[in-house]
């Protein structure tokens, strides 16, 4: 395919940039997921973490220490659905949809200084000699640290669940929360572990949008990223190498869109736009269907709470 | 959160006039409704309303309550709302957005003791039903000049939201504009299809500048480009308020939307009791478009060139749409000395002579 003026190695390079925030957010309700637990206050964890990271960015001036907060923030703010879905039993959809809520709320209001503030760049890693290289030096060796943190993520994730006990015991849960509970694993001590990890996984890529992809805070910044990151995981049929796929797929249409009409070419430009949120809706509508559920391989106890007694 | 808000205080207030009743609704304030589609911290289109209402509740004091309820998405939701803000008790509502047209003409039908104005719309099917909007476009033509001389690529970079006719007007006045004063410039549109998305706008900045742009416009409401501009040392333009602060070194000017003396204008109509559904444009002359303070980047005669025109606009001896102009296919649209009718540019929809690129549907 004939790019004409568009460097498809800047194009590949930017995709993942773009990918970013929603692989990490996608990742972390995986193994959310995985559990048997869903979470759908994806997108106010994010946000919570956005306004953290850049305000801890911002007072401390660096953006390792900000990363660093929004990770302990998007956490902090997954244990109060913890909270609700593990100790007080509530529902998951609703207490999901409420912490959205709570979280775009909470940021507006702790964001107020610190609008129209310019955060601490954070630096591309030095490679060396590598980051110099003809077209891969760009796309391998040209990020920031987040890039290389999701990547590993994801390796880890997929091998944790895999090839550990703890993975396994992990899924075990999300499968069959009464045969878990059965054989002695703690269902609610590892369904709130999992809640948190996700919870620091958004709230990352919350700060990844506010540091490095905008870099600002905005109210309502992450605008939907959540909810393509939870239509993402089902997307790759709670696969952690088809999460890394789908979340470089939706960035690379909306990086090749973006830069399709920049050098002028014609295109339908609605279709392509909309179509992120097209498939996230398709997925959602799928996923309300309890048959197509088992047919995609979704974890047999998910969104289901669990009760010892019963 | 807001709609929570809202919900709890018009509960309250129910409550509070059945305490009190009927005595004490007498006094009761002007209620003032105002619809955002946007966050009161976009720094951007919202940002600028809610100055506004900010500015016409001090004016008033006592006399005047106003309310708001952000991030309003246009269609059913905005009905749900402005209902909602009705059987609360608003005397007129504000709604600040294109799209919420149909739902504030359905709901105006429904209350027809309360003053609905509806901003940058079209639709006037009841006769509560009043117009505002400004005539952007004089500002974009300012800017267009500006950016035909500071480009030293000849590659300016557009970021547009939808392909409706207040954005393709703004997209042709400033190419018209950059082109008089430079006739090698070429234009670049980006559609984001949002009017609010930072990482989005963000990674059309991004995309425009990797393509050769050096000066960038956009008629999104985030502040994202400028940022962006910023750290790649291109210069452009804020929208809707001074965005100064987040791109101090490019940050050329910005076009500021001014509603505040509209506002001011007419709650004070509503509250004299003379309040009449209107439609009105208004632009440079009445205030209602002004600019952010020019950077000094801007060279002493370019600001002058600048000035010149905003002074010519105020005075009403130029118009931004003044023929010869052709459409983007080539045929004629308006003789020489010809002015675009104001209707012609509110259904705009074609690209001016020279501009590449279609406009999406």
């Amino acid at each position: 395919m004939d790019f004409g003026s568009i460097n498809p190695v800047v194009l590949i390079a930017s995709l993942m940039v773009a990918a970013t925030p929603i692989l990490l957010a996608a990742i972390g309700e995986l193994v959310v997921e995985k559990a048997g637990v869903l979470n759908l206050g994806v997108e106010g964890m994010m946000i919570v973490g956005a306004v953290s990271g850049f305000a801890a960015a911002v007072t401390t001036g660096s953006p390792i220490l900000g990363m660093l907060a929004a990770i302990v923030a998007g956490a902090a703010v997954s244990l109060i659905f913890a909270l609700l879905t593990q100790v007080l039993m509530a529902n998951q959809v609703a207490s999901g949809l409420a912490l959205t809520l709570f979280g775009l709320g909470f940021s507006a209001l702790l964001g107020q200084s610190y609008v129209g503030i310019v955060p601490p760049r954070t630096e591309k890693l030095n490679f060396g000699f590598l980051s110099d290289l003809p077209v891969v030096g760009r796309i391998l060796f040209g990020h920031d640290i987040l890039v290389y943190v999701s990547l590993f993520l994801v390796a880890a994730v997929w091998y944790w669940l895999n090839y550990t006990r703890g993975g396994r015991v992990l899924r075990a849960v999300g499968e069959n929360h009464d045969s878990a509970h059965a054989l002695g694993y703690k269902v609610k001590r590892v369904r709130i572990l999992a809640i948190l990890f996700g919870g620091a996984c958004a709230g990352l890529g919350g700060a990844y949008l506010s540091l490095v992809r905008v870099p600002q805070w905005t109210e309502g910044m992450t605008a939907g990223a959540g909810w393509i990151a939870l239509a993402l995981v089902v997307f790759a049929s709670w696969k952690p190498w088809r999460v890394l796929a789908g979340a470089y797929l939706f960035g690379g249409i909306m990086v090749l869109q973006l830069n399709l009409q920049a050098a002028g070419y014609r295109i339908p430009v609605e279709y392509l736009a909309m179509s992120p949120y097209i498939i996230t809706i398709l997925v959602l509508v799928v996923m309300s269907s309890n048959r197509t559920r088992r047919t995609l391989a979704a974890p047999g106890s998910l969104g289901r709470s669990f009760h010892a007694a019963g | 959160m807001k709609r929570r808000e809202l919900l709890a205080t018009s509960a309250a207030a129910l409550g509070l006039a059945a305490t009190l009743g009927s005595k004490a609704r007498a006094q009761t304030p002007l209620k003032v409704g105002f619809v955002y589609i946007g966050p009161p911290g976009d720094f951007g289109w919202t940002y600028a309303h809610d100055q506004a209402r900010l500015t016409a509740q001090e004016h008033f004091g006592d006399a005047v309550e106003t309310f708001y309820v952000d991030n309003v998405p246009e269609g059913p939701d905005a009905e749900r709302i402005m209902t909602q803000m009705a059987l609360s008790g608003a005397n007129m509502i504000f709604a600040t957005s294109f799209g919420y047209g149909p739902s504030l003409n359905a709901v105006a039908q429904r209350f027809p003791n309360i003053a609905f104005e509806h901003a940058t719309g079209y639709l006037q099917e009841a006769p509560n039903v009043s117009l505002y909007n400004a005539r952007f476009y004089e500002g974009r033509a300012v800017i267009g000049t500006i950016a035909g001389r500071m480009t030293q690529t000849n590659k300016i970079g557009y970021i547009a939201s939808f392909p409706i006719p207040e954005v393709i007007m703004g997209i042709n006045a400033a190419y018209i504009h950059a082109k008089k004063v430079n006739p090698d410039i070429t234009l670049s549109v980006v559609w984001a299809y949002s009017w609010f998305d930072p990482a989005q706008e963000a990674a059309a900045a991004e995309a425009l500048i990797e393509q050769g742009c050096d000066i960038l416009m956009q008629h999104t409401d985030s502040t994202a480009p400028l940022s962006v501009a910023q750290q790649r040392g291109a210069l452009a333009f804020g929208q809707a308020s001074d965005m100064t602060q987040f791109a101090p070194d490019v940050h050329l000017t910005a076009i500021i939307d001014n509603w505040a003396p509209y506002y001011v204008k007419r709650i004070q109509e509503k509250l004299d009791g003379t309040w009449a559904a209107d439609n009105v444009w208004s632009g440079i002359p009445e205030d209602e478009v002004t600019f952010a303070p020019f950077n000094d980047r801007i060279p002493a005669e370019v600001q002058d060139e600048a000035n010149a025109l905003i002074e010519s606009i105020r005075d009403g001896s130029y118009h931004p749409f003044t023929g010869p102009l052709n459409r983007q296919d080539g045929s004629a649209w308006l003789a020489e000395g010809e002015v675009a009718d104001d209707g012609t540019l509110l259904g705009m929809n074609f690209y001016v002579e020279g501009i590449s690129g279609d406009i999406p549907n």
